[in-house]
């Protein structure tokens, strides 16, 4: 999890009584952008090295959080976000590698377009940005984009996904995963049978039938990853299935890891939190794809990311402009922010519930979808991860904060956050990226 | 009284009598000479509509003019909407205008509750996409009750497309509300996903049902649905859920039948039976007239007390 970004030889960090993954408190020295060195609480001395203290008491540390799923919106619609606002925050969130989703203008179907993305990432310097590439040209899911270019572009891209829209075509999608076993890439499927959702406005279900709104039934989405995981099976691929949202996925992802075939998995945070219940506002702030399902589905997808049948967080941060959401509900948008958001709520649901430790966190969070990213130089497990030689790419959080959400004041061009005004526990205090602060104090470096 | 009326669902008992009561009074108006009641002079009410619906507008005109108030029609056809602009630029027109009532149909389930967080003024719900019309329920009721004296008690069997049945929707709740036993009837592809935690019993066979209705309500079936497979042929649907003379003949000697308009003769119901003495659908639109007056004035006459802190932008 190294960055591009390589810190001046001089900078180095002492983090003085930090607790790394919330075990006892230590002293981490931070320098040529790993942890360069280890001690028990106020043994290790920073004069010698130069090195500038961090006083973390009180403080845990995480590795870097990953995100395999955030729409950064550039290029073509700059207004709801831009490289740079989408990754100030995610450092602020506690992430040090965003995966953008390739569902911009025009669609990162190409070489180009993935090395622009890549750029703007590199330039703006918040966190590490990766490309995800579409699988099919302009998203249309009729003839496979060139893969190839944009794994070997600058770019490096290892995920591919159409997310928005489904790759639906079987043979198309059976041809995409066997197609990326050449470059060791994954094809991250957006899970929803387009049939069965014409005109979905949200779940089906008791509310859908109460509100008069179309539904988009838990099957469409079942069905798919049903289907894609054998087909993973057959030919021997990659699958990962985005923003897993029903009880009955679970169900189907957990029989395919059974039969030992590489299909990973990740839940958004509003899944893992908010249910159907909330449109009766008919507020569009909680209109997303797929949808807010039922409080059954939320206790599914909570154990399912507790035993590992659910592999990754991830945030699906899908940052809208005002027009697009202040209108009548089937006029609107899908999607919700995610990004400054998503520890508290893994915190507020998985933790405080008992499901997940500090540890947990770190794996669903920064570990796993490394992996499934295909990031160079992931810690073998979590344990490392905080040891001499890993990458010094950590996230510091207070774990006692408690703070009220007000979207005006995230960093994102957006403000189409379904959690105002609720009471949020723990904040991101400091975000290092190989050794540099990106985020310290709660602020923007 | 709630400050709108947006849904069926959220009027209490109460509530929904006092509209049939103040109704009772309103139809009383309609056979003097003069039709006209100053109730509301001076107040502004609007009719958005983004959908066609003549009955039903002119139904809230009307109404608006015998109790005084000034109407203005606002038509989705040919106006700034149609050219893009947003619902809520046209609810801040509205609110600049200052309407005291806005009566709204459109075709998104929802969009009057979205309009109520936009204005000051009472928001009327004239039929919202799939979701309710509640004053298509209320004077339904009031019909009901019109002919056969009660509610309480009575069954009443709601045929056809259930599932993107505003008609529907509002009558479930108005009608449980107030003591009604709801049966719906319908192909079970038309029939809502969600309907098990609904107040109703379902069922797929018309003629087990009809013998123990009191009133038994048709609704419109839209030529799209048949293309979109929820059933296979009009003559199918005819033959299984329709109403004709002779499906008729076994309801008992006092049901209504009932149809909210326009009907489809020979679709749905046929013509015999929408002539026939049984069937109220002339009424119904003589009582739309009354029930939206009793709406309007118990909305807009001082029965609510404004709060203007209650409206977001």
């Amino acid at each position: 999890m190294t960055s591009g970004q390589v810190p001046g030889p001089a900078e180095a960090w002492l983090l003085r009584a930090v607790r790394p993954l919330g075990g006892e408190r230590a002293d981490l020295l931070l320098a040529g952008g790993r942890i360069a060195r280890t001690g028990a609480a106020g043994t290790l001395d920073a004069t010698e090295t130069g090195a500038q203290v961090l006083d973390a008491d009180g403080l845990y540390a995480l590795p870097g959080f990953v995100d395999l799923h955030t729409h950064l919106r550039e290029p073509g619609r700059e207004d709801a976000e831009t490289v740079e606002s989408g990754t100030r925050a995610a450092a602020l969130g506690g992430y040090t590698t965003v995966f953008a989703m390739a569902n911009t203008h025009p669609v990162a179907d190409t070489a180009g377009v993935v090395e622009q993305v890549w750029r703007l990432g590199r330039d703006a310097g918040h966190c590490e940005v990766r490309p995800v590439g579409a699988v099919t040209e302009g998203l249309a899911g009729k003839r496979l984009a060139e893969l190839g270019a944009m794994a070997t572009s600058a770019a490096a891209v290892r995920v591919f996904s159409d997310d928005g829209h489904c790759v639906a075509d079987a043979l198309l999608m059976r041809r995409a995963l066997e197609y990326v076993k050449a470059f060791d890439g994954v094809i991250a499927q957006h899970a929803e049978e387009p049939r069965l959702t014409e005109g979905a406005q949200m779940n089906e279900g008791t509310c859908s039938a109460r509100l008069g709104m179309a539904g988009w039934p838990a099957v469409a989405e079942e069905a798919i990853i049903a289907r894609d995981a054998l087909l993973a099976g057959h030919v021997g691929s990659r699958l990962h299935v985005c923003h897993v949202s029903t009880a009955g996925s679970v169900e189907i992802i957990r029989w395919a890891k059974s039969k030992g075939w590489r299909v990973t998995a990740e839940v958004t945070p509003h899944h893992l939190l908010l249910t159907d219940e909330l449109a009766a506002t008919y507020d569009p702030v909680y209109k997303v794809n797929p949808p807010l399902r039922t409080a059954e589905d939320v206790e599914a997808l909570r154990a399912g990311l507790a035993d590992g049948t659910i592999d990754a967080v991830a945030t699906d941060h899908a940052p809208h402009a005002p027009q697009d959401k202040e209108t009548e509900w089937s006029a609107a948008r899908p999607g919700m922010l995610g990004l400054q958001t998503a520890l508290s709520i893994v915190i507020d649901t998985m933790v405080t519930t008992g499901l997940l430790d500090w540890a947990g966190v770190a794996e669903r969070m920064a570990l796993a979808p490394a992996r499934i990213g295909g990031l160079p130089d992931v810690p073998v497990d979590v344990r490392s991860s905080m040891g001499v030689g890993a990458a010094a790419t950590l996230t510091l959080v207070d774990p006692e904060a408690r703070w009220v959400v007000d979207p005006a004041r995230f960093a994102s061009r957006s403000r189409n956050s379904p959690y105002r005004g609720m009471t949020m526990p723990g904040q991101v205090h400091a975000t290092f990226l190989a050794g540099r602060p990106t985020v310290l104090d709660g602020k923007i470096v | 009284m709630n400050r709108h009326l947006l849904s069926t669902a959220d009027l209490r008992r109460e509530d929904a009598l006092l509209v049939l009561d103040t109704a009772e009074q309103m139809a009383r108006l309609s056979d003097r000479a003069v039709k006209k009641l100053p109730t509301l002079r001076g107040r502004t009410v609007v009719n958005l509509f983004f959908e066609d619906s003549t009955r039903t507008r002119t139904s809230f005109e009307l109404a608006a003019k015998r109790l005084s108030a000034d109407v203005i029609n606002f038509s989705a056809k040919g106006s700034s909407v149609s050219k893009g602009e947003s619902l809520k630029d046209t609810a801040l027109t509205l609110e600049a205008m200052g309407a005291d009532a806005v009566v709204c149909r459109h075709p998104a389930s929802g969009a009057p509750h979205r309009l109520a967080g936009w204005v000051r003024g009472s928001v009327l719900n004239a039929g919202d996409g799939t979701h309710e019309h509640p004053t298509q329920a209320l004077l339904d009721a009031f019909t009901i009750r019109r002919r056969l004296g009660r509610l309480d008690g009575l069954a009443v069997t709601i045929v056809g497309d259930v599932l993107h049945s505003r008609v529907a929707r509002s009558n479930v709740w108005l009608l449980h509300t107030l003591g009604v036993k709801v049966t719906l009837v319908a192909p079970p592809t038309l029939v809502p996903h969600g309907v098990s935690a609904w107040p109703v019993d379902v069922s797929y066979d018309l003629d087990a049902v009809l013998p123990a209705s009191d009133v038994v309500m048709m609704l419109r079936v839209q030529q799209e649905r048949m293309s979109a497979a929820f059933f296979p042929t009009e003559r199918e649907y005819s033959r299984r859920y329709g109403l004709d003379a002779d499906r008729a003949a076994t309801l008992p000697e006092h049901a209504l039948v009932m149809h909210p308009g326009p009907m489809v003769r020979g679709m749905e119901i046929s013509s015999e039976v929408a002539d026939s003495a049984r069937s109220t659908v002339v009424e119904q639109v003589a009582n739309g007239v009354s029930v939206r007056m009793a709406c309007l004035y118990l909305l807009l006459g001082g029965a609510y007390e404004r709060d203007e802190r209650e409206v977001t932008r």
